[in-house]
């Protein structure tokens, strides 16, 4: 079409800009709101998993492990969201590893404690559905998979956590290390979660992370992991 | 020169290659022999650093963590050596992380045992000698290099130490943070170290970490660490 008709036809400008397709908008334009975090409450009392896991554990590991990375993920991405409000992309990079340790933290601790349970609420039933036929496609057993599960979680040095997941492509099972708080993203859902930190066992086990490696099977909640296949 | 005159004359030939220098050997040439390590003895009993650290973690933390990460050096340097003498260099290349955790363990309790001390054997006595010369220089005061020192243990995400170590160039002092059992090597000289893993004071401090930061000065041995200047 000539420019000079363009030039010419304020109509025809404007009939233009109305049929020329919107970008599609991948993000809210409203400012953006805090969604501060807050500790979840616990399923069962504190004292409810043991033998396996004292109630003292557990209270420090809600009360004190848990509240200080949810105190400390509202701190940094509230830090984030600033620095990003501010124009500051340097700040907001550099707070980076902090909202994976603290807000991973938060998000390991939250599926850890809803994937245990007391026994009277099933914890160490093993899985029936959908997640024992998975477990038997890729592991031969569950006692198997346990053994593998297990031998991750010895494998771990420093501070981590060993997850069974799903892969997001093929749907299949998996058992992975991650080191500090490193959360299960991207490729991976978390199904299960154990954390291998030493808090978790220290207290009760001393030295003898093998034996919590394997008593706190029986306070497992499968129900729960099963729930959160895709 | 011709070289019809070289492949007529042995003993010209014999002379040349007496005469040509001798490649510098770097390494000797007998066979490699094992220097298996073994626990080094405490100084001191295991409750004479008490209050300031319990009996009941001094044992565990030599008598357990310690010991085993000498023996699974052993286990790697061995696996190592065999490796290497079988021309195997990708088992060797593989079992590298392996050796600076178990062999960094070693090197870290050792260096740690060693610098701590009861009160009546000089624990907590603040350094007085060319360490405390550059403590003052680098940090202003003992008192800023110890608040340094504290926020960086506390600065710890996951299993690490804290160090204070001498640049081997400038001989400088810093405060570096070193994950898992990473050691002190290449650059720095480890002069003083702390042990900020949680089985180094979770059954005395539980979470409050805080506190046992706090308490350890109690019990360093500042001469160990001036015996170590460069």
């Amino acid at each position: 079409m000539s420019t000079s008709m363009l030039r010419n036809n304020i109509a025809l400008r404007a009939a233009l800009r109305t049929a020329a397709p919107q970008a599609t908008k991948a993000f809210s334009t409203t400012a953006p709101t805090r969604a501060l975090a807050t500790l979840p409450d616990l399923p069962y009392d504190y004292g409810a998993l043991e033998p396996a896991i004292s109630g003292r554990i557990m209270e420090l590991h809600h009360t004190k492990h848990h509240q200080t990375y949810v105190t400390n993920y509202n701190t940094v991405q509230s830090q984030i969201t600033d620095a990003l409000s501010a124009g500051d992309t340097a700040a907001a990079i550099a707070l980076q590893p902090a909202l994976t340790f603290h807000g991973g933290g938060n998000l390991n601790h939250t599926l850890f404690f809803e994937n245990l349970a007391p026994k009277n609420q099933g914890g160490g039933q093993p899985p029936s559905g959908p997640l024992a036929k998975s477990i038997e496609t890729h592991y031969g057993s569950f006692e198997k998979m346990k053994t593998q599960f297990v031998a991750a979680l010895a494998g771990i040095q420093g501070s981590g956590w060993a997850w069974l997941v799903q892969d997001n492509e093929t749907g299949a099972l998996g058992i992975r290390q991650y080191a500090n708080q490193d959360p299960v993203v991207g490729k991976f859902s978390p199904l299960l979660g154990i954390d291998a930190w030493e808090h978790a066992y220290y207290l009760q086990y001393e030295n003898r992370k093998a034996e919590y490696f394997k008593e706190i099977w029986g306070v497992i909640n499968w129900k729960v992991a099963e729930a959160r296949m895709k």
